[in-house]
């Protein structure tokens, strides 16, 4: 059953507007927080709730707000990472054309859960309409004291400025994201320190997906057990905003209990397969993860269901491949993309994914040979040894082909050609 | 290069900011919009309203998909290549937009018109395939859709 808290608002064309936002409650959970509250209750009713970071790496709020010192410097800052170019993923898009209130909300209670008076929303340009949305509702927030000095009279100062990226996808890896913002060139950051510790301008910062900041103000308003209690079951937290695309009838943002079946996702809530196709495989949270085969149809997707079944939930960009589509063509896309987003720092990835890519690109083209595949087995594994999470997560869709689908790979290298019909003039035209 | 006021309103910001060089995006974006593209000439003054190098500038401007360091058209399209709208057929509405306008990826056309590159997912993949032109997206392409879109833009008028 859907289960909207982010969404409960959401409008076909329009935003919820400030009025509208406070007449449903909005701004209460911190107007009482900054009057009566200590910073630490913000840290210890997130990290009770269980809130993970919503943008892939699922680490939780609660805990990395902690990471701040009581004695750390100042000024410390609050980033917003609304970057959102993980391939399948537009959660954040929608929620900010939805309730840009919620965030602007969301982020003055975790800045105040850290003292933190600096706050940036990082947003990719391809989103110019939410970019501007945000400016202007971030204008009338601070008309309004939501912003700006002594909030609600508690001697709390906090603003919000909206930085447009010149458009890049390791922007999104919080380290990189930071250089970005110094005006340096985007490669990632190789912690210890991190950011919390020595951030931006090697100040204490504190950087949050868009969905995890929406979240805040309702934990902080219902309580922890309230936020736990949302999911399908104990090991999992909270709701998630599913994006679902690909060969399904509905594409769209779904937001649902944490741990709710891929299954139910697809036929409940996605409309079933598109066309006559039938299940094949799916991306569970993005381009950085691996194909969830059709055996694993039923499976709950929650951080902890899916991670104890060996894959990670991401974004929960859901990207659903049926019968007719050749699986080494999707990983052909995927390596031709993460070659060239790689910011080219370390060698596993600048070296390794083009590589990678040429050796599928020959399978896929009838050029493959046998030992292709222990080839790009190696060379996926050797990944990890990257700076940062990009190498690691342009290996997880190779590894789960080889894994899942080894038998189609053989087909290709033994037949010498794709075995799938050449996509028609537009194949999606169907839906 | 820039118009008065909008070198006056940049050099208002940069004189507020802590650190200049945290503007250099939007610097870079502003002498664009301002000429289609990120020029030489432009970079060089960028550097020195930022009090950045030259080459730092350089070492950025390079990096980011919508900075332009060549001349573009009047009109930029970014086709979505990312697997989902690859999935629904972007491949071949590249190449059909291709043929359209006579150009390859990342030419523009002899009249100015289109220039024509490929991007990364948009975020759009609940309406793949999908394309942006300028910075708007649009999406459920298919050819009919692509030749309403591109007609809108060829009867304008230039600025």
């Amino acid at each position: 059953m859907e289960t909207r808290v982010l969404l409960k608002n959401r409008k076909p064309d329009r935003i919820l507007d400030l009025d509208e936002y406070r007449a449903s409650g909005g701004y209460t959970a911190a107007e009482e927080m900054l009057q009566t509250g200590r910073p630490a209750d913000v840290q210890e009713v997130l990290e009770a709730a269980g809130l993970l970071g919503r943008g892939g790496a699922a680490f939780p709020m609660g805990v990395k707000l902690s990471t701040v010192a009581e004695d750390a410097p100042f000024p410390r800052y609050l980033v917003c990472n609304a970057d959102e170019m993980e391939p399948g993923t537009f959660k954040d898009r929608v929620l900010i054309h939805t309730s840009p209130h919620l965030l602007i909300e969301g982020m003055l209670l975790a800045a105040f859960s850290v003292r933190a008076e600096h706050g940036i929303i990082f947003i990719r340009p391809e989103y110019e309409n939410a970019a501007r949305i945000l400016e202007r509702e971030a204008a009338l927030a601070r008309e309004h004291g939501l912003l700006g000095k002594n909030i609600f009279s508690s001697g709390f100062n906090f603003d919000i400025v909206v930085h447009r990226s010149g458009g890049r996808y390791i922007c999104g890896e919080g380290t990189a994201l930071l250089n970005a913002l110094e005006g340096k060139r985007p490669n990632p950051r190789k912690p210890p320190p991190y950011p919390t510790v020595r951030g931006l301008w090697q100040l204490p910062t504190v950087v949050q997906n868009v969905e995890t900041l929406c979240f805040v103000p309702h934990v902080v308003q219902n309580g922890a057990e309230w936020f736990r209690n949302l999911a399908t079951g104990p090991d999992e937290a909270g709701t998630k905003i599913f994006s679902v695309s690909g060969r399904v009838r509905r594409p769209g943002c779904y937001e649902l209990p944490m741990g709710t079946a891929l299954s139910e996702i697809i036929e409940t809530h996605a409309g079933g397969m598109a066309g006559d196709g039938r299940f094949k495989a799916c991306l569970p949270g993005g381009a950085s993860t691996g194909y969830m085969p059709e055996s694993m149809y039923h499976q709950e997707m929650g951080y902890k269901g899916l991670s104890d079944a060996g894959f990670r939930l991401g974004t929960a960009a859901v990207m659903v491949f049926d019968h007719s589509a050749c699986l080494v063509g999707a990983t052909v896309n995927l390596l031709a993309f993460f070659a060239r987003e790689s910011c080219g720092w370390c060698t596993p990835c600048r070296e390794g994914l083009p590589y990678m890519h040429d050796l599928l690109r020959r399978i896929e083209n009838g050029q493959g040979r046998a030992e292709f595949v222990p080839m790009l087995r190696e060379m996926a594994g050797q990944m990890g040894l990257a700076y940062c999470a990009f190498a690691p997560g342009a290996a997880a869709p190779v590894e789960s082909l080889i894994t899942y689908f080894e038998d189609e790979l053989r087909e290709h290298i033994e037949t010498r050609r794709c075995p799938f019909e050449t996509r028609g003039p537009i194949a999606g035209a169907t839906k | 290069m820039l118009a008065e006021q909008i070198r006056a309103e940049l050099e208002k910001q940069i004189a507020a900011a802590d650190h200049p060089q945290e503007l250099a995006v939007d610097v870079m974006l502003a002498f664009q919009e301002a000429a289609g593209y990120l020029s030489d000439t432009a970079l060089e003054a960028a550097a020195a309203m930022l009090k950045m190098h030259p080459v730092e500038i350089e070492e950025i401007a390079t990096f980011y998909t919508f900075i332009y360091r060549e001349p573009v058209g009047q009109n930029v399209i970014h086709i979505c290549d990312s697997v989902i709208c690859w999935l629904d057929g972007s491949e071949s509405l590249m190449d059909y937009i291709c043929r359209k306008l006579g150009i390859a990826p990342g030419q523009t056309t002899p009249d100015g018109g289109f220039t024509l590159l490929p991007a990364c997912c948009l975020g759009y993949c609940d309406r793949s395939p999908a394309m942006m032109i300028n910075r708007k997206v649009y999406g459920h392409l298919s050819r009919e859709r692509i030749d309403d879109i591109l007609a809108r833009f060829e009867h304008e008028e230039p600025a």
